[in-house]
């Protein structure tokens, strides 16, 4: 058994024995990083020195055995701010990027619950993309079969926790970012409710849509880091002031009576046998664990994909328009005068895909469009937003796939953009209704060995239930366990 | 048909600072049809009488109390910056 | 052909928060370069606004003294453009929402009152500061980006140049008064761009407008719209036409030069701010502001001239600022006569304040020190001569006028005993002048009360001088 295969709390009563020490932990961390980093590529920066002084500080205290996150090696999501640890979001644009000035407010949390920072995770560039090929700097590839994608953007977060490098990751999911790669990637992530967790340090793609979340082993560990970063901040004036419940109160009640809900949208056209095989096999297991479900409709789903791209881009448009080579980040060096350094700049600076969004959400806020396009996209979120605040007056959760398909493999979509978006139309219409979202592993195809993902969808901040579903799902089945076979490149 | 033309293109190129390439041109210009195509489905949804809804959420005065905090040094505040000057930022000169 | 002329103001005013409206960092003028900056006001990758209180209660206190109406329902929205003073290449600003709206001022013209009529007043941050220098390079400081502004639109109701400015001063005057900026101009506290436009008598439809930026006093502004209403009047009068400008205003040319030509509407693809949630102003809050509005200069004015009984131009001259209204109300408070404290603040103080260019409050003198000196040269103790030695030590040192007279010795001798044995030695010494003035001769007297006052210092009470010169003469 790996010391990997550790949950939070049964590591903190082994450093508690003394069993283990933090430096333990952390040098599993580097050693595993030596071991697959070469395959999997799932760091862009690494933070060992001050990784393992602080490991060797954090020996010399006592840990508390209610912080779960003691001593915990974890890796973050590039996008999210670091003081004096280079932030790139995987753009060229911020590959000088050394000193960020300060800490994300999840991070300062993390800090504060005395997790071991071990280093930044590659993503799609600026958090888009659906496979981290979107990258600048390299391509992540997927634990279970290094041909295929880890998924994206959080593609870095969720293989580092699949192919142990780290204990957890965070992420962040505008669209599917966390729960996409969590599924291709056969770990648990939950993108949490819309204004749960703060934004503040985390570099905005879709201000209205992005949230930070987490990425673990178990439901039960993603229950923990959650509590430790969820909460009103006054940096970003988006969070809710609610009172966060404690997850862990309620976590293992089980599901004797639960309602689930499932939309035959996500059953439907464009979703693969085996994947709608496996949601038939979950709702069995739920079944009979004493939960009932029920088909149900969500109307305008078949309008979420393109709301989303229109409302993501345009805000995106505006978010990176700050990029100018001025106060930080690439400058151009061949630029004439001032519009040609903003031009040169950015376009030296940004990738493709970057690019793309930009023109196509400053095209659909133009005068002339801003009309058929972005204000008829944020009416269309108004009413994606009903369908799910109807379905929660009958349900409690709303279950259905994560992806259509299990990982694709690399390079396969990259030259088509309209595919690649439809890997995310599953998990989109949940950001534009700002819900609660978690996948967690549900299988593996039998065709490529890949993992399945189960996408549980809760009401506005209800992520005490989402979290209770999922563990009783994964109690009653094994999927949780399987491992990636790696290091074979050593 | 593309639904924009290479003109628009350039044009909203310009507006968002990006340097464009004729094959980049060629290539967006497609692209950005085949989006624009994509998100004709909206034009099927009735949404009269339908709000647009910006934030998921609907309260509203969430507000900062007015105290000044002193947060970074002047020379942070430059740190990051490729070319500086005098405690300020230097730019090409601005032609009128 | 006869024109008339259409003049719309826009004016930024900087509100004097203590900290900017969407960060935390210090709004103060004349800070080190880049020294009130932030990463939110560098608008560094992943930084949210916070959006200050106080600048929507300074906002909607200038909004109220501008007789608008103030939205329930507000909320911010982002403008695009790029440009390096604008960090974010958004600026966060209310498009769909402002603060107020439908306001007026009243302002004065040739004797006649004239309602100009304000669209519309927004909040808004500030840029920073573009400082070009002659290596073909410029340089950026941040320090004023993100201090609240409010924008105030005027409606074309403005007729003249010279209404434009009185519009500009009564604005001034206003915001002023209600405590929520500096309106200093040469500090960019108070800014201003004009829109203006010609068209022949009796037509209604308005003219192609022209707009002009860089006027940095209210006499510049007049000075560059009578240049524009003169270069349209030719262009028009020369079967010219009137294109879409921007035109600076050139401070040693005096003439408005062209910097560029606009081609439509320009198109800052505005969208609601996701970062910021909406405001909503209930009537408690409206309420709660509105009581904080102190007495305007209007209805100051009006007091001063039914209550006090002072001359329409005291009046004006004593709301031009709040100081100088408050201060010369709280002379009064401390008993002076009220014509002579106007006539001291309008008089010596004013011209002390220019001649130093200090404001008020930067003097040493106190409300109770000039009312104090006003009361000692009634009763007689200071002559008018002595008092302004008094003023000038109050003026730059404070203190208590009876004390000074002391401390100088500038007390007035008005005993009679006292001054009949001075008078009576200097008329033994000055025979042949009491001859001279018994002979018709006037200029004796003057020359005897001159010994006098240089036998006193100066510090003899010169009408009862006068009274026992004629006396003692007499006797003699």
């Amino acid at each position: 058994m790996s010391i990997f295969d550790y949950t939070l709390k049964e590591i903190q009563a082994k450093l508690h024995n003394k069993e283990l020490t933090v430096t333990d932990l952390v040098a599993a961390s580097y050693d595993q990083i030596d071991r697959v980093e070469e395959e999997l590529k799932s760091f862009i920066t690494l933070n060992k020195e001050a990784a393992l002084a602080q490991a060797k500080q954090l020996d010399q205290e006592t840990n508390d055995t209610n912080n779960p996150l003691f001593g915990i090696p974890v890796g973050i999501k590039d996008n999210v701010l670091t003081k004096g640890l280079k932030t790139t979001g995987a753009s060229k644009m911020l590959s000088n990027f050394d000193d960020p000035l300060f800490d994300a407010t999840v991070v300062e949390k993390l800090n504060d619950a005395k997790t071991v920072m071990i280093g930044k995770l590659n993503m799609d560039e600026f958090a888009m993309g659906s496979s981290t090929e979107n990258s600048a700097f390299s391509t992540t590839h997927n634990p279970w079969n290094i041909d295929y994608v880890p998924g994206g953007s959080s593609g870095g977060s969720a293989a580092a926790v699949a192919g142990r490098e780290v204990f957890f990751s965070l992420g962040s999911d505008t669209g599917g970012s966390i729960r996409g790669p969590s599924s291709y990637c056969g770990v648990v992530g939950m993108k949490p409710t819309y204004g749960l967790v703060s934004r503040f340090g985390v570099i905005a793609f879709a201000s209205s849509l992005d949230q930070v979340g987490t990425i673990t082993k178990t439901v039960e560990d993603n229950a923990h880091v959650l509590q430790a970063i969820a909460g009103q901040d006054p940096m970003d004036q988006t969070t809710v002031a609610v009172d966060v419940p404690n997850y862990q109160d309620t976590l293992k009640d089980g599901v004797k009576g639960l309602k689930i809900a499932v939309p035959k949208e996500f059953l439907a056209e464009g979703v693969s046998e085996e994947v709608k095989q496996s949601v038939l096999d979950a709702l069995k297991v739920y079944e009979d664990l004493g939960a009932t479900w029920e088909e149900v409709t969500l109307p305008h789903s078949k309008y979420a994909v393109a709301a989303y791209y229109i409302i993501s881009s345009g805000e995106a448009s505006a978010n990176l328009a700050r990029f100018d080579g001025i106060r930080y980040g690439h400058r151009s060096e061949n630029a004439t005068d001032m519009i040609d350094l903003f031009k040169k700049s950015r376009s030296e600076g940004f990738g493709a895909e970057v690019k793309r969004r930009i023109m196509f959400g400053t095209l659909t806020q133009s005068a002339g469009y801003y009309d058929d396009y972005y204000h008829k996209a944020q009416q269309a979120r108004r009413l994606i937003k009903a369908d799910f605040d109807q379905l929660f007056e009958k349900y409690d959760v709303v279950i259905g796939p994560t992806t259509p398909t299990t990982a694709f493999k690399i390079g396969e979509q990259i030259d088509d953009s309209l595919t690649m978006y439809a890997n995310d139309l599953l998990t989109i219409p949940v950001n534009l209704a700002g819900v609660p979202a978690i996948s967690i592993p549900s299988g593996f195809s039998a065709e490529t060995g890949l993992p399945f993902g189960l996408q549980i969808i809760g009401k506005h901040f209800a992520e005490d239930t989402v979290f209770r579903t999922a563990y009783a799902f994964e109690q009653a089945t094994d999927h949780h366990t399987k491992r990636p076979n790696l290091g074979g490149a050593k | 048909m593309a639904k924009v033309t290479k003109d628009q293109v350039k044009k909203i190129a310009d507006v968002a600072r990006l340097d464009i390439n004729e094959e980049e041109t060629e290539v967006l210009v497609q692209q950005l049809s085949d989006m624009l195509s994509y998100a004709d489905v909206l034009k099927d949804l009735d949404t009269e009488g339908v709000e647009p809804l910006y934030q998921v959420h609907e309260h509203t005065n969430v507000l900062r109390k007015d105290e000044p905090r002193q947060w970074i040094t002047q020379d942070e505040a430059l740190k990051n910056a490729t070319i500086k000057k005098d405690g300020q930022f230097q730019v090409p000169s601005i032609l009128e | 052909m006869n024109f008339e002329t259409i003049i719309g103001l826009e004016v930024h005013v900087e509100l004097k928060t203590n900290s900017k409206i969407f960060s935390p960092s210090p709004n103060h003028f004349g800070a080190k370069p880049n020294e009130n900056v932030n990463p939110i006001d560098l608008a560094y990758p992943g930084v949210l606004p916070q959006l200050n209180e106080e600048a929507i209660n300074f906002a909607m206190k200038a909004a109220m003294a501008l007789n608008c109406e103030i939205a329930t329902h507000q909320r911010f929205d982002r403008k695009n453009y790029f440009y390096p003073d604008n960090p974010k290449a958004y600026q966060i600003t209310q498009d769909a929402q402002p603060i107020g709206s439908n306001g007026w001022i009243d302002i004065e013209v040739d004797g006649k009152t004239k309602r100009i009529g304000i669209t519309r007043i927004h909040m808004e941050e500030d840029a920073g500061k573009l400082i070009h220098s002659d290596d073909g390079y410029s340089l950026v400081d941040y320090n004023r980006a993100g201090t609240p502004l409010v924008e105030i639109v005027s409606e074309p109701d403005i007729r003249s140049p010279e209404e434009a400015y009185a519009y500009l001063e009564k604005l001034r005057n206003i915001i002023q008064f209600t405590g929520v900026s500096d309106v200093k101009m040469e500090e960019g506290s108070l800014r201003c761009d004009a829109n203006i436009s010609l068209r022949p008598i009796g037509q209604e439809k308005f003219g192609t407008k022209a707009e002009l930026k860089n006027l940095n006093s209210f006499s510049f502004v007049q000075k560059g719209l009578e240049f524009e209403e003169k270069r349209q009047r030719e262009v028009l009068l020369a079967g010219g036409e009137i294109l879409q400008e921007t035109r600076r205003y050139d401070e040693q040319t005096r003439e408005t030069v062209l910097m560029r030509i606009k081609e439509g509407a320009d198109d800052y693809r505005y969208f609601p701010e996701p970062d910021l949630m909406p405001l909503y102003i209930d009537e408690a809050w409206k309420e709660r502001i509105r009581a904080e509005i102190p007495e305007l200069p209007d209805a100051r004015k009006k007091r001063y001239i039914e209550e006090y009984k002072l001359p329409a131009y005291d009046a004006m001259v004593l709301t031009s600022t709040k100081e100088m209204s408050d201060f010369f109300e709280a002379t009064i408070e401390a008993e002076a006569d009220i014509k002579q404290a106007s006539n001291w603040l309008m008089g010596e103080v004013s011209a002390y304040m220019n001649k130093e260019q200090k404001d008020l409050s930067e003097l040493a003198l106190t409300p109770a020190g000039l009312a104090k000196m006003i009361n000692l040269i009634n009763d007689g103790t200071l002559s008018s001569k002595m008092a302004k030695k008094v003023f000038a030590e109050l003026v730059e040192n404070g203190g208590d006028p009876e004390k000074i007279i002391k401390e100088k010795g500038l007390v007035q001798i008005s005993d009679e005993g006292q001054l009949t044995d001075i008078i009576t030695k200097i008329l033994d010494a000055n025979e042949q002048s009491i001859e001279d003035f018994k002979n018709g001769k006037d200029r004796a007297l003057g020359f005897l009360v001159g010994q006098v006052m240089k036998e006193t210092k100066g510090q003899a009470n010169p009408p009862m001088v006068n009274k026992i010169l004629l006396a003692e003469m007499k006797k003699r």
